[in-house]
């Protein structure tokens, strides 16, 4: 099986940027670049389109197992392949949470007989993302989970997470942390501020999440870790990574496109679908996290897609669950930046693919004899987010109805194409 | 005229024409109360369902009343009562309410933004008697027409609001309304207290209570609830009273015509004096007597009249 993807921009950020061809024959790539000739069993015309990486988005929820109603890892596969995205990093906190090699083989099994985006177990720092004990990271190296992480929750004892980094800088492994001070969050639902008083919701501070994004670094700088934190979504924050990459901290961040996309005006009528944690916040923040992506201080863009049924989002405000379905539409609110001239098309297709497969040590790439995953983005395309016709099982997307530009047209995994875009 | 909107969810919602033709339609249902036969027939066979899924005596009792005497047939439902201990959610609950065709739901609920979320799935009105710490549009309504049936007038006014404005579903209301009504508004409260942002109502903020008084046409004290003293908002009782607490000393800073209100339940000796409260400047119990009035005009502009007949 021969097939030419024929005269697209190929990105490769630090490898190639050129226009030519990718020539994938038996699930490897062939070549990237040079105008192909020969015969191919099939030729994909990319001319004004993308040719990247397989997009990898290294902060999902799966729901599967044990919410299945919500997502399965079948159904976020899928969903991750129509948004472009050729491999997710599946978050531990299911029921049962992945803090054992059951769950991660069991994950793996389920995403294999999908068929569709290759899924990496992140499996929990503490079992039963209690904070006291630790998960038997070795093992679950072995069965194949990518990074550590009690996402959802912080490791709330400093000296917990201390030992959780030590060990894990034996496998070299990255900690994920979810930064959040519990306690100085409160009862807070939104983020702290002229909405949060009008609407008269309990607000949550930016020290609630910088506060912790400065323990875990002062512990990375103790320990040696590598320390990636999640969703960063204030200025305080990304100043406290800034200063620690300065002075060499292994600390590296991600955003999600929600907190450069939205501010805390989209609670406006108290819409559940804007609730996430941490909380959507000003115009001056999401400035701050363009700014921190454009200088490098965050290093991918992630989208920390949270299903939620109705069940948990069609109650009130106070009461419904946090987190938003991202796989969707990251890409074109992302292509945003470009267009808003926050960072340059590479620059932007960096974060999405070769920056976070460093950070998690997956493999990514344009490179002849490596596997073809591929994603074929047509940036001009435009199209009416419809939260209906998601392939997710949720609907819970603030973006629903949003007209938007940009959209991946093709997404092939192991040479084989596992989603086309319908025609426009 | 008629409101625009089928609900009474927040004041900011209302323009200041609603507020005058609620405030109007009030004094003529305060005259009813007056009568020696306290009842008109005018929602007669109209159904009014009170749901309060917090506690509440005064204003349900106040809600009560006014049903009854313009001849509603009105039902309450609590928290206790409801399927909502079954777990029904509270959109099944107030569809299945809807399908019996009332006329208007007044809700009470803990969560802000509850009022809004039911309005969107009901075909009747609701009124919104608080929700969280939000809004308490029938309780702001009837603190100015208590204000203008003393002062007659509302604009110029200037109005301290004294207390936990954080916590309080009635400050912002009444930021809302008399700022709209064109009175100026000052609060003032310890710093933990006072929301962020909150000077975005137009009013203005300051921590010394003698400077919020002085030259006050109106001061309304806000209760102090002693659980805040357990999430360290305030040290104790005895600080606060003597730090933000009105008493007799302090009123002489004010106008001299000053009214001096309290949506209640009073804590005497902690944010206000017994002699302050039971003094010739208190109009307390007016504020009482106008809710009756205010909430009659709510439930007659939202179930009564043309409007659900159009509708249907």
């Amino acid at each position: 099986m021969r097939i030419r993807i024929s005269g697209g921009r190929i990105i490769d950020p630090g490898r190639i940027d050129t226009v030519g061809d990718v020539v994938v024959e038996n699930g490897k790539i062939r070549s990237v670049g040079p105008p192909d000739s020969e015969a191919a069993d099939q030729v994909i015309d990319a001319r004004n389109c993308l040719v990247v990486p397989g997009l990898i988005d290294v902060h999902v929820h799966l729901r599967e197992p044990g919410h299945e109603y919500k997502e399965t890892i079948a159904s976020g596969a899928a969903a991750a392949v129509a948004g472009g995205f050729t491999a997710v990093c599946a978050m531990p906190n299911t029921n049962p949470v992945n803090d054992n090699a059951q769950v991660t083989r069991f994950i793996l099994d389920r995403a294999r007989a999908a068929g569709l985006a290759r899924v990496y177990p992140v499996a929990s720092i503490t079992r039963g993302l209690k904070g006291e004990q630790l998960s038997e990271f070795a093992e679950l190296k072995e069965a194949g989970a990518v990074a550590f992480s009690d996402d959802g929750r912080p490791v709330v004892g400093s000296r917990m997470m201390r030992r959780a980094m030590e060990y894990a800088r034996g496998f070299d492994m990255p900690i994920v942390s979810h930064c959040e001070e519990l306690d100085l969050a409160g009862d807070g639902v939104m983020n702290e501020g002229v909405v949060a008083t009008r609407l008269g919701l309990a607000g949550i501070p930016n020290a609630a999440e910088s506060i912790m994004v400065m323990r875990d670094i002062a512990l990375a700088e103790l320990t040696g870790a590598r320390l990636h934190v999640c969703h960063v979504s204030c200025a305080e924050s990304i100043a406290a990574i800034r200063a620690a990459k300065d002075r060499g901290v292994r600390v590296t961040a991600e955003t999600a496109p929600h907190y450069f996309t939205l501010t805390e005006e989209a609670v406006a009528e108290y819409d559940t679908r804007a609730k996430m944690n941490p909380p959507l916040r000003t115009a001056a923040d999401r400035q701050a996290v363009r700014q921190a992506l454009a200088d490098g201080t965050l290093d991918a863009i992630a989208t920390d897609h949270a299903p939620h049924s109705i069940l948990e989002k069609e109650v009130e405000f106070d009461q419904a669950a946090n987190g938003i379905i991202g796989l969707e539409t990251a890409l074109p609110l992302s292509l945003r930046l470009v267009a808003d001239g926050v960072l340059p098309l590479t620059d932007l297709i960096a974060k999405l693919t070769v920056t976070p497969a460093r950070v998690f040590g997956l493999p990514c790439g344009l490179i002849p004899g490596g596997a073809a995953d591929i994603t074929v983005i047509d940036p001009q395309r435009t199209w009416t987010v419809d939260a209906e016709r998601f392939a997710s099982l949720s609907r819970n997307c603030p973006f629903d109805g949003w007209p938007v530009t940009g959209r991946a047209v093709l997404t092939m995994v192991d040479g084989r194409i596992v989603y086309e875009a319908p025609e426009a | 005229m008629q409101l625009t909107h089928k609900d009474i969810l927040d004041i900011a919602s209302l323009s200041v024409a609603e507020i005058e033709l609620i405030l109007d339609t009030a004094v003529q249902m305060r005259e009813i109360s007056s009568r020696p036969i306290k009842k008109v027939p005018t929602l007669r066979g109209k159904t009014v369902v009170h749901f309060f899924y917090e506690p509440s005596t005064r204003t349900k009792t106040s809600f009560d009343v006014a049903a009854k005497r313009l001849s509603a047939d009105s039902l309450s439902l609590s928290k206790s009562t409801s399927s909502l201990v079954k777990g029904e959610t509270l959109i099944d609950t107030a569809r299945n309410l809807d399908a019996m065709a009332p006329d208007a739901i007044v809700i009470r609920h803990s969560s802000a933004g509850a009022p809004h979320l039911i309005a969107r799935h009901v075909r009747c009105g609701v009124i919104n008697a608080g929700d969280g710490r939000h809004a308490h549009p029938s309780q702001a309504l009837l603190d100015m027409l208590t204000v203008r049936q003393h002062k007659g007038r509302l604009d110029g006014l200037r109005i301290a609001i004294i207390g936990d404005i954080t916590h309080s579903r009635v400050a912002r209301s009444n930021c809302e309304g008399f700022v709209k009504m064109g009175s100026e508004v000052v609060l003032c409260g310890p710093p933990t207290m006072i929301p962020k942002g909150v000077e975005s109502y137009g009013v203005s903020v300051t921590g010394d209570v003698d400077e919020a008084i002085a030259g006050a046409d109106v001061v309304m004290l806000l209760r102090i609830q002693k659980e805040r003293q357990q999430a360290g908002l305030f040290p104790s009782e005895r600080e606060y009273a003597r730090v933000y607490g009105l008493n007799r000393r302090r009123l002489k800073m004010a106008g001299s015509d000053v009214l001096i209100m309290h949506p209640g339940p009073v804590n005497r000796g902690v944010e206000l004096a017994p002699e302050v409260a039971d003094g010739p400047f208190s109009v307390i119990l007016d504020q009482v007597a106008n809710g009756v009035a205010v909430r009659m005009a709510l439930l007659l502009l939202v179930a009564g009249g043309t409007r659900n007949e159009n509708q249907d």
